[in-house]
């Protein structure tokens, strides 16, 4: 028999940013609010000068990382072969602990475009029957921009974004992104510094007729107080930023904007190594009554709660509904149930440049330092006439630039005599032109629960299906020759390129990205969305769940301001209508 | 060319640098094995606490062929910074122990390469293994030990680990460990160990750091990074707080 804690008005199972706005918002509406976080704590203490400056450390050893041990993804890519656990972290990092990876992204905050959230209906418009992939399962989100508006411009302010404003209420701004949809508000700071190689982008990428803007930051550029009093300062572009706790109280993160001012709260607790292992339902399988989870000394706790928020990363939100029986798993053969469905997740791309004699400084660097042009999302250019749907940020940044990560050009030797004096040569003299593109969802690219290997408490682990497809190679091969164009007019000394195009697959072994998005997605059809468009579970009405797992697709963008939008939006209508009347939001039919 | 600060300005950039590092001093997280007024250990006198004194005289020969010292050319070498000690003292990490990873059964050993590693050993086991076979290798087709080989000769079992042209399955590994990871996982910690910052117990007075010109844990460019297009002037500092 599990030891039992007393009740909560609402347990929240993760404490990274989706968690500690779920708190801030839920304590705002009276409500006693308990968090249990499987890792460790973390705070700015822990962030403090020097210690984040360590690449071994963080960048290579992968400290704030979730451990495969506690939680590994078994992977495949297509539905025949035999998948096998991820047993180090390769493709993508989730973070561990307080914060998540919120405490260690790189700070790009960005929003989507109107046109993004309703995919499924821009399509249907634009594209002539038979052009696009006949397995692709892409969807509206099932909100608009205008109702995630306010959202994304309250987060912004929690965050300090800082950058350049491109439409304000619909008018055009000169030196932002004239194809962002309208903010109400404009940045609350200005674009941070420009490096050498933000600059030569920017030329470049306006001799072409592109529309360049600073990198929507939240590395803040100047001071700034956010909306809960908490105060963050200016970047000192220190280079340890992506991968690591900020050791200038200047990127937004749980920590730097929430988590302070959260604790101080009588009716928010929160407890560290509480692993949630499941959501525990009443007998009519309609409602949860709480969730378990086994504490730092390896003992089970039953945790009663009024409402569950299940706010961990998008790939252990669907886990924890699947191992909770929250819903129904999606079958991709038969094309029924929901939890599972549309997993996606990001396609990345680039040509590294070097210069003989041009000083990077690479070291010198916010995590978000870069410029981009968005001229290549959805709506903004001919798609359909290359066959494929999508879009890309084209941008050049410069997350860091610490020595052991050092690209060095794919014919110098990788050891010897030669690899040294690559070395010297090259670092510092390197920028890279990138290309971050969306992905969209597709009948085989699902999660569900492995039947061979499990987790330390004897819970099985996600296993994760996914490739790359035609699409998606398509995109890869229209951007590379866009990007090649902007690698011809800087006129390198050297360059390469790599990017995934026809008859690559999937790779877990290198970097790719953590935007893992998808799993449990958000609607207005309970046939294709396992949460309703207020992120609560269609089938168990008082568990909500925000996160990336809600993306029906993904975008060219990155995940964070959706993420953090969708769940104040998902939080308003708990506090507005849900906690007056709990039930279902929506009506199933 | 990269245009130079002019000196005037060069200077009082030096002097507000100077001010600004703090004296430094680590409470947990990561613990200290030198500070800076103590000098990073001589190699010659340092004794492996993993690796045994026939893998230590494997693993200076292969890091030396690796990075190899000033006399191939200009820049230190693995040696002369202390990566085997670096490469020691890893073994006896998290990292070593591959404590983070998942290592639970069952081992499947015939998937793709694609799916990353699945067999059943540490890193500990790697070098262990690794090196045993590498010497097996090297008896049976030169009659030597990896360290008694000439330089090109060593080049050329190295290569052979890379190209996985050296069969460890033939010289009686069971678990699908092939060359090339060994190779991989050697050359990967032999660079970690030459660029990481020296209190991991490598990068031996930041040798690396200066040949390059990475700044190191100075971590503040406020004031630098608008300055396009010129050489960085200063030297590196470590965690610890020595200066380069």
């Amino acid at each position: 028999m599990a030891k039992q804690q007393p009740r909560v008005d609402a347990v929240i199972v993760g404490l990274g940013w989706t968690g500690s706005i779920m708190g801030m918002e839920l304590t705002d509406a009276g409500l006693n609010v308990l968090a249990l976080e499987r890792g460790e704590d973390r705070t700015n203490e822990d962030f403090a000068y020097p210690k984040p400056a360590d690449e071994l450390q963080y960048g290579i050893r992968h400290t704030m990382m979730q451990k495969p041990k506690q939680s590994a993804v078994t992977i495949r890519r297509n539905l025949d072969e035999r998948a096998l656990p991820q047993r180090k972290l390769g493709a993508f990092l989730p973070g561990d602990g307080v914060g998540g990876a919120g405490a260690h992204w790189t700070g790009v905050l960005i929003r989507p475009t109107p046109t993004d959230l309703q995919l499924k209906t821009f399509a249907d418009q634009a594209f002539g029957k038979g052009v696009l992939q006949d397995d692709m399962q892409i969807q509206d989100f099932g909100v608009s921009w205008d109702e995630l508006e306010p959202h994304f411009s309250f987060f912004e302010k929690v965050c300090g974004q800082s950058g350049t404003t491109g439409n304000l209420n619909g008018q055009i701004q000169a030196g932002g992104d004239p194809f962002e949809g309208p903010r109400s508000e404009p940045y609350p700071l200005p674009a941070l510094q420009d490096t050498q190689n933000t600059q030569m982008f920017e030329k470049a990428a306006k001799q072409l007729g592109y529309h360049p803007f600073p990198n929507p930051s939240a590395n803040v550029s100047r001071a700034w107080t956010n909306p809960y009093g908490m105060q963050l300062g200016p970047c000192n572009y220190c280079g340890f930023c992506s991968r690591y706790g900020c050791l200038n109280y200047s990127k937004a993160s749980p920590q730097t904007c929430i988590l302070n001012a959260l604790k101080q709260r009588s009716n928010f607790d929160y407890r560290t190594n509480a692993n949630v292992t499941r959501v525990e339902l009443a007998a009519d399988g309609k409602t949860a009554t709480g969730v378990t989870y086994v504490d730092g000394n390896g003992e089970e706790v039953f945790q009663p709660a009024d409402m569950v928020i299940l706010a961990s990363y998008a790939l252990n939100n669907v886990r924890l509904m699947l191992n909770s029986g929250i819903g129904q798993p999606y079958d991709p053969v038969a094309r029924t149930g929901t939890v599972g469905r549309n997993y996606s997740y990001q396609i990345g791309g680039g040509i590294n440049c070097y210069f003989d004699d041009i000083e990077f400084n690479p070291f010198a660097t916010a995590g978000a330092t870069g410029k981009m042009f968005n001229d290549f999302s959805p709506g903004n250019f001919d798609s359909a006439a290359h066959g494929f749907i999508g879009g890309a940020k084209m941008h050049s940044s410069q997350a860091s630039g610490t020595p052991i990560k050092t690209p060095l050009p794919k014919d110098a030797p990788s050891w010897g005599q030669g690899y040294k004096d690559a070395l010297q040569k090259y670092y510092g003299h390197h920028m890279k032109l990138s290309m971050t593109g969306s992905v969209m969802s597709y009948r085989s690219n699902m999660l569900d629960l492995d039947p061979t290997w499990k987790d330390p408490y004897g819970m099985p682990l996600l296993r994760m299906t996914f490739d790359w497809k035609q699409n998606e190679h398509r995109l890869s091969a229209f951007m590379r020759d866009r990007l090649r164009e902007i690698a011809d007019v800087l006129k390198p000394d050297y360059r390469d390129e790599s990017f995934n195009l026809e008859g690559s697959h999937f790779k877990v072994t290198s970097y790719v990205s953590t935007h893992n998005v998808g799993g449990a997605v958000m609607g207005t059809d309970p046939s294709t969305s396992a949460v309703n468009r207020y992120l609560q579970s269609w089938d168990v009405h008082n568990v909500f769940v925000p996160g990336g797992n809600a993306f029906p697709q993904n975008f060219q963008a990155n995940p964070t301001d959706l993420i953090a939008a969708l769940t104040y939006w998902s939080a308003k209508k708990i506090r507005e209508d849900y906690l007056k009347n709990p039930g279902p939001l929506m009506s199933r039919s | 060319m990269a245009s130079q600060p002019d000196n005037a300005s060069r200077r009082a950039f030096l002097r507000n640098s100077f001010m600004m590092i703090p004296a430094v001093s680590l409470t947990g997280g990561v613990s200290l094995t030198a500070s800076a007024d103590e000098p990073a250990p001589n190699l010659g006198d340092y004794q492996p606490a993993f690796f045994s004194d026939d893998e230590w005289s494997f693993l200076l020969a292969a890091c030396d062929r690796l990075i190899p010292g000033e006399s191939a050319g200009k820049g230190p070498g693995a040696l002369d910074t202390n990566v085997p000690i670096f490469i020691d003292g890893q073994m006896d990490s998290p990292y070593g122990h591959a404590e983070r990873w998942y290592m639970e059964g069952p081992y499947v050993l015939d998937g793709s390469p694609d799916l990353g590693f699945q067999y059943p050993y540490t890193p500990r086991e790697v070098y262990q293994k690794g090196i045993a076979m590498t010497q097996a290798y090297c008896q049976q087709q030169h009659g030597k030990r990896f360290e008694q080989l000439d330089g090109d000769a060593q080049d050329r079992v190295l290569q052979a680990l890379e190209a996985n042209d050296v069969d460890f399955a033939s010289l009686g590994e069971t678990q699908k460990l092939e060359a090339s990871e060994f190779f991989a996982s050697l050359l990967s910690n032999t660079k970690e160990g030459y660029l990481a910052d020296p209190i991991h117990g490598g990068n031996k007075h930041m040798a690396s750091w200066k040949m390059v010109g990475f700044p190191g844990a100075r971590a503040s460019f406020r004031d630098w990074v608008d300055q396009h297009n010129v050489e960085y002037p200063l030297g590196p500092v470590s965690l610890t707080g020595e200066r380069g």
